[in-house]
């Protein structure tokens, strides 16, 4: 006889339970940590009052944007963000691609493992670190390219944390510097996964090194260049807190070229108590992203189904 | 063949000119942590000391108390965490890995959520802070960062599902294992790399956290070392102020040089045992990279 309804369905708990309650500190920790503060968007468009609770405050609609929008901030944040993110995202893949391909061509495996470790030493120190290492080049009074570098080639110091004009370099530099590592080891990896046989028979067919790379190396990782670049896209709303914050001290003259919007979130909400309008450009940070990664992989899906997230 | 290799002389010296770069800083770092500060004032942070000394390291020393209740803060969650991470993790993944789960999709794309839409940083904060009462408390340096946004997660349940045959789970439950027993002596043994590697990643994330000290804490008792090398990075006379380690301090300290020995002594525990994880570290991002 053919079950229908709840009883099978009951039965199949039973069978899984023990499934089941293995998942119960995961699925509650998401809960806690992730899905209570997707509801707690409501606050953007609350005046919020503690008074009277999160739940209790008065709803004000859309007032909180309008005025996030009004201000001038809203651009600078939103160009900020977007244009450090699109050359972190070019200059961290040339240069990880470039640096795995040769460092897949090193023939002594004891000096490929030991650059390995090296490049990828910045990566696993804090940004708190980063911050003390920049300090020490740039600091006014006793920063190495003040006192040391600078007067080599006859120049005058430079108050760096007060000169907004350096840092756009400035961030991508110490950017690159920490992540490319990272970014090289998996290409690395990508890289020793293609099969041997496809460049025996490109050497034996009088192929160079350099048609090597562009026609078999490249096309063959392309998946994972794929992958990871629409990673950085989905994520070109958000910015890595700890480099806007820690690497320019938080430098108050800076903030034109070094607030990007979740250093202004940080602020509104941390220094300001500004809770309605940090909300505000923290869900519009949110919603953004999200429509962002729904499309980059909806137009990598099109194309090609294999490379697409989902 | 070899007509075809790239020429290793000039592979080498862009490799040498790439390993400069990366040490540079710090080398200069630690250097200045040796150097007498008033070389630091007239010379500047140098690569090799003009006059050494230890003055910095010895008046560090004189605030261990305060350095050791960090680092023991810091050690503790590092070690919290990563073990209460991983196991709710693998305990979350493992289910999520057979096929014959019910709700299986559904219950995957609840993790899969958490990585593509966030409430933000207020709302966040807010719960943590007014509903669950953490600010101040040793757990809001644990919980946030217990499972990453669910990225480790899937990782998990790849590596499970693709290395564990189904038929060794079949036979052991046929045979009257409990669940929790083929879970515990068949999966976590054959699952070693992906755990070793999430476990590296929890550790790196754990021992470097900085932010949820700086939005949850204002209690310097609570500082991790990460939090004070912070308030000194902003504050330079953070230590003296506060006088955290309750002794008598120098009237005139060499702050330039103390500030870069607080960095050294920070990164150091890195340092020291990267050579023995970088291998797993590296095999472990391999792992995640080809699985995407």
């Amino acid at each position: 006889m053919v079950q229908t309804g709840w009883t099978p369905f009951f039965k199949k708990l039973k069978r899984y339970r023990a499934l089941f309650l293995m998942m119960v500190p995961g699925i509650a920790y998401l809960i806690i940590n992730n899905y209570l503060p997707m509801f707690g968007v409501v606050i953007a468009f609350k005046d919020i009052n503690y008074a009277k609770g999160i739940l209790g405050s008065d709803w004000v609609g859309f007032k909180n944007f309008e005025y996030l929008f009004k201000t001038a901030d809203a651009f600078i944040i939103t160009r900020n963000t977007i244009l450090y993110n699109v050359s972190f995202i070019i200059l961290n893949t040339g240069m990880a691609i470039t640096i795995a391909i040769l460092l897949n061509e090193i023939r002594s495996k004891l000096m490929a493992r030991f650059y390995q470790s090296v490049i990828l030493l910045p990566f696993l120190i804090s940004m708190v670190i980063v911050g003390y290492l920049v300090l020490s080049m740039l600091s006014a009074e006793s920063g190495y390219l003040n006192l040391n570098l600078l007067p080599m080639f006859g120049m005058e110091p430079i108050s760096w944390y007060f000169e907004p004009k350096y840092w756009p370099y400035i961030l991508t530099i110490v950017q690159v510097w920490k992540s490319t590592g990272y970014l090289c080891v998996i290409f690395l990896a990508a890289i020793i996964g293609v099969d041997h046989e496809y460049y025996e028979a490109a050497t034996i067919d009088g192929a160079s090194k350099w048609q090597q790379i562009r026609t078999i190396t490249v096309p063959l990782i392309a998946p994972t260049i794929t992958i990871m670049t629409l990673l950085a896209i989905g994520r070109i709303f958000y910015s890595d807190f700890g480099l806007f914050y820690q690497v320019p001290l938080n430098s108050g003259p800076l903030q034109p070229v070094t607030d990007v919007i979740d250093t202004y979130v940080y602020r509104g909400l941390m220094t300001l108590g500004d809770i309605g309008m940090s909300s505000a450009a923290g869900l519009y940070q949110s919603l953004v992203g999200f429509i962002l990664v729904l499309l980059s992989n909806y137009i990598v899906s099109r194309r090609n189904k294999e490379n697409a997230l989902f | 063949m070899k007509t075809n290799d790239m020429n290793q002389t000039v592979v080498h010296a862009i490799f040498i000119i790439l390993v400069v770069l990366c040490l540079f800083p710090f080398v200069l770092l630690i250097m200045s942590s040796f150097t007498e500060e008033s070389a630091i004032v007239s010379n500047g942070y140098s690569f090799w000391p003009s006059e050494f000394s230890l003055d910095a390291y010895s008046y560090l020393w004189i605030q261990k108390a305060a350095m050791f209740n960090s680092y023991g803060i810091t050690i503790l969650i590092t070690i919290i965490g990563t073990f209460v991470g991983l196991l709710i993790s693998a305990l979350l993944a493992y289910p999520l890995s057979r096929r014959d789960l019910p709700m299986r999709s559904l219950l995957s794309f609840l993790v899969f959520f958490t990585l593509l839409f966030n409430g933000g940083l207020v709302p966040t904060y807010l719960i943590y802070t007014e509903v669950f009462h953490m600010k101040n408390t040793l757990m809001a340096l644990i919980i946030p960062g217990l499972l990453t946004n669910g990225f480790f997660i899937l990782l998990i349940r790849t590596f499970f599902a693709n290395s564990i045959p189904v038929q060794i789970i079949e036979s052991a439950y046929i045979d009257g294992a409990t669940e929790f027993k083929i879970f515990y002596r068949m999966v976590l043994p054959l699952s070693l790399p992906i755990l070793a590697t999430i476990g590296l990643m929890l550790t790196i994330n754990y021992w470097n956290d900085w932010f949820n000290g700086l939005i949850y804490i204002t209690e310097p008792k609570l500082f991790s070392i990460q939090n004070l090398l912070n308030r000194m990075l902003v504050n330079i006379q953070f230590l003296q102020q506060n006088n955290l380690g309750g002794q008598q301090i120098a009237a005139n300290p060499p702050m330039n040089s103390v500030r870069m020995a607080m960095a050294v002594i920070g990164i150091l525990p890195l340092i020291l045992i990267y050579p023995f994880f970088q291998k797993y570290f590296v095999k472990g991002l391999t792992i995640g990279a080809v699985k995407g």
